[in-house]
């Protein structure tokens, strides 16, 4: 679908939606297909994780989202529907009011993600007021409540300190407070927590949480850590080579899951919840290269099933097909011989 | 020293060819740490550098590796895990303390002696991205031990570095690659073969798979176990995820602000913790199941880890500890065994026995 078709198309009715997103890099070595073909939708008040390894295209599906690849690097095709308002087709300055007001997003590391030179309370006030017409004394006074909001101790006097002054946890908070000041609907939070030590881990997952039942906003939570989107999560997407290869509600995935890769994440982690397993049940060979994305299926060379449809995994792409209420595949394996597998073969060993 | 009661063995068994993963534990002492500390002097003044301060490091650790296990440190950065690993290879020199490696004190011993004993003492570096020379071949990488320790091979280093790389997983054939052409989990099976080299005893691995994807740090802990099993090596790992040093470890230690707090075998830890640190620490790893996300009784610590620079008194923990007395301030609680090979620093301790806070009183003195 080209960009102009986009336009033309009717408005869905979910909050977020995207259509078959596709994010490619041209290269010195090749097209680099970072994200090709992602459909979802979101729903306000509702979390979504997306999990995947690094390389699947998570991270870039995110800055896709929020209108931040360079067009003359990156070329960009699909619709991303928010609220109405078509963003790929749009002009950077239509997506640039968006980005901050209506959607906004939390980086993983909260330290090169602000700006060393300035104190934390202009950087708040900067982005309020960019958006706000309002005038410095009462976006200072907005910052500081945005930082008592995320349990900052004396906000009124941490406002001028600068970033290398808070610690890690609480840069991760000051960082949650700016992109909160201007109440995004869409918060898309990529590894919030993956350079934190467990328990600030913890506050901050806490602290996500709660923010999401006050402002009733839409969250898409990025992560590697399958622990933190069963925590936080209604619905996984799980992406590999670029696509989703298995989409669901929380439960439905951690329960039932049908694909051979979200198999091999699960009985990859050791966990803490279950007794201790003799060995770990980890996915062979590495994942795969966005230049040259197997054809047929992307996980079929990891896959330790795939021989079970003659061949038929290296040759065609498998379809992310409906099998349940809400609950899309991409695999060929036949279903009933996928739902053997779980019961007889994986889950026992989890 | 206030840790006299340290983690030290009393029945040395000399039968070393035991079952490598039993978690009792048969092999003798392999290394054995006592009152290790390490302060990092903070100075003032450009030209005549005066001290004003030290970083508490590591503040007095005691521990011991028996042959063939694998003891997991635990805690969160800051605490000092990573300088205890660095002390124990000798990357760094000790303030104080005993480090004994085969019954033999090398705390001090100079680089010259040192040098020899790096054949049985090896380390794995967290990032297989900066841990190696991105301008020297696998080959060279891998090999290099050899030509430092002038080690002669029985038919040349191209053959032991070629049988290395099958050992770890990797293709032989790439001998003349460089590192940018792996992918990061090879490039930490690099790391391994080079640490694997000279057949060391001791490995110190610090955070050996968090630098890698899910699905590959699973290999890599497999590997590890396998080379284990294999060359009946001893670990001393170093990682900041409880579930991954849970499945690799006997015994699991857990350090906070430069200090042991809890040291166990690693199944009674994991299901009995009784220092609150190590309760807390546990209840704040997120589960993979979302069936149990609300009904699960979570602990959350208010606040960030105090600076090493300026350490609470006494108990380190007691400041942000939901059990913390006014004696927590005052009074160091000493490590005492409370269960068999269960050794805690605390007042007040969890899932203890019912009279541990008078054996914890008794041992502090303050009956």
């Amino acid at each position: 679908m080209t960009e102009q078709d986009a336009i033309t198309v009717q408005a869905p009715r979910a909050f977020l939606e995207v259509r078959d997103l596709r994010i490619h890099f041209p290269t010195d070595d090749g097209l680099v297909k970072s994200v090709d073909g992602l459909s979802f939708s979101l729903e306000r008040g509702r979390t979504l994780g997306i999990v995947g390894e690094s390389g699947s295209g998570k991270s870039v599906t995110s800055l896709g989202l929020l209108g931040l690849h360079n067009r003359k690097n990156a070329k960009v095709s699909g619709e991303i529907w928010l609220d109405g308002q078509e963003i790929v087709g749009s002009s950077p300055e239509q997506v640039r009011r968006l980005r901050g007001r209506k959607m906004s997003m939390i980086f993983q590391d909260p330290l090169s993600s602000m700006h060393p030179f300035y104190t934390i309370g202009a950087q708040i006030i900067e982005a309020y007021r960019i958006h706000n017409d309002v005038s410095k004394q009462v976006a200072r006074k907005h910052a500081i409540d945005m930082l008592d909001r995320v349990g900052i101790p004396q906000p009124d006097k941490r406002v001028d300190d600068y970033p290398h002054q808070f610690s890690g946890g609480m840069r991760q908070r000051a960082m949650i407070a700016m992109s909160l000041s201007c109440d995004p609907e869409l918060l898309i939070a990529d590894e919030p927590t993956t350079a934190l030590d467990v328990t600030v881990q913890a506050q901050i997952l806490d602290l996500i949480r709660d923010l999401q039942k006050e402002f009733n906003s839409a969250v898409i939570i990025i992560t590697h850590d399958l622990g933190v989107v069963a925590e936080l999560s209604d619905d996984i997407l799980v992406m590999y080579g670029g696509r989703c290869v298995e989409y669901g509600e929380v439960e439905e995935l951690f329960h039932a899951p049908e694909h051979p890769y979200t198999w091999g994440l699960l009985g990859s982690m050791p966990r803490l919840d279950r007794d201790r397993s003799d060995r770990l049940m980890p996915i062979k060979g590495s994942p795969p290269s966005l230049i040259n994305v197997p054809e047929g299926c992307a996980f079929s060379p990891r896959c330790a099933f795939a021989e079970l449809n003659e061949g038929r995994s290296e040759t065609e792409r498998p379809e992310l097909r409906e099998i349940g209420p809400g609950h899309r595949v991409a695999c060929h394996l036949d279903r009933a011989d996928r739902r053997r597998l779980w019961d007889e073969e994986i889950r026992p060993k989890l | 020293m206030s840790r006299e009661a340290g983690d030290t063995v009393t029945t040395p068994d000399t039968t070393a060819t035991a079952d490598p993963r039993s978690a009792g534990g048969q092999g003798e002492v392999l290394l054995e740490v006592s009152g290790l500390r390490k302060h990092f002097p903070v100075t003032r003044g450009a030209i005549i550098k005066r001290q004003v301060g030290a970083v508490k490091a590591v503040d007095g650790v005691d521990f011991s590796v028996r042959s063939g296990q694998t003891l997991g440190l635990v805690g969160e950065s800051g605490c000092g895990k990573t300088t205890t690993g660095r002390m124990i290879t000798r990357l760094l020199e000790p303030t104080d303390g005993r480090i004994v490696f085969q019954g033999r004190d090398i705390t001090h011993v100079s680089q010259g002696t040192m040098r020899p004993l790096r054949r049985d003492i090896q380390m794995i570096f967290q990032d297989p991205y900066s841990s190696l020379n991105p301008r020297k071949t696998v080959g060279s990488i891998v090999g290099a031990p050899f030509r430092l320790q002038n080690v002669e091979t029985e038919s040349g280093v191209k053959k032991a570095v070629q049988d290395l790389l099958d050992v770890v997983g990797l293709n032989p054939e790439h001998y003349n690659r460089y590192p940018h052409e792996f992918s990061g989990g090879q490039r930490q099976r690099i790391g391994i073969a080079r640490t694997l080299a000279l057949r060391p005893k001791l490995i110190v691995a610090d955070e050996p798979v968090s630098a890698l994807d899910v699905s590959i740090q699973a290999q890599v802990v497999n590997l590890l176990e396998d080379l284990q099993d294999e060359f009946g090596l001893t670990y001393v790992v170093i990682a900041h995820d409880l579930s991954v040093v849970r499945h690799i470890s006997d015994r699991v230690g857990v350090m906070y602000l430069g200090k042991m707090v809890e040291l166990s075998d690693a199944a009674d830890l994991y299901k009995n913790p009784m220092h609150p640190y190590t309760v807390a620490l546990l209840s704040a790893v997120p589960v993979p199941d979302p069936s149990i996300r609300s009904a699960r009784e979570r602990i959350r610590l208010q606040g960030d880890v105090p600076s090493p620079l300026n350490p609470p008194p006494a108990c380190p923990f007691h400041t942000r500890c939901w059990k913390a007395q006014d004696v927590c301030g005052t009074v160091e609680p000493p490590m005492v065994e409370l269960a068999p090979g269960h050794q805690v620093a605390c007042h007040f301790p969890e899932n203890a026995p019912a009279d541990a806070e008078q054996q914890v009183a008794k041992a502090a003195g303050r009956a």
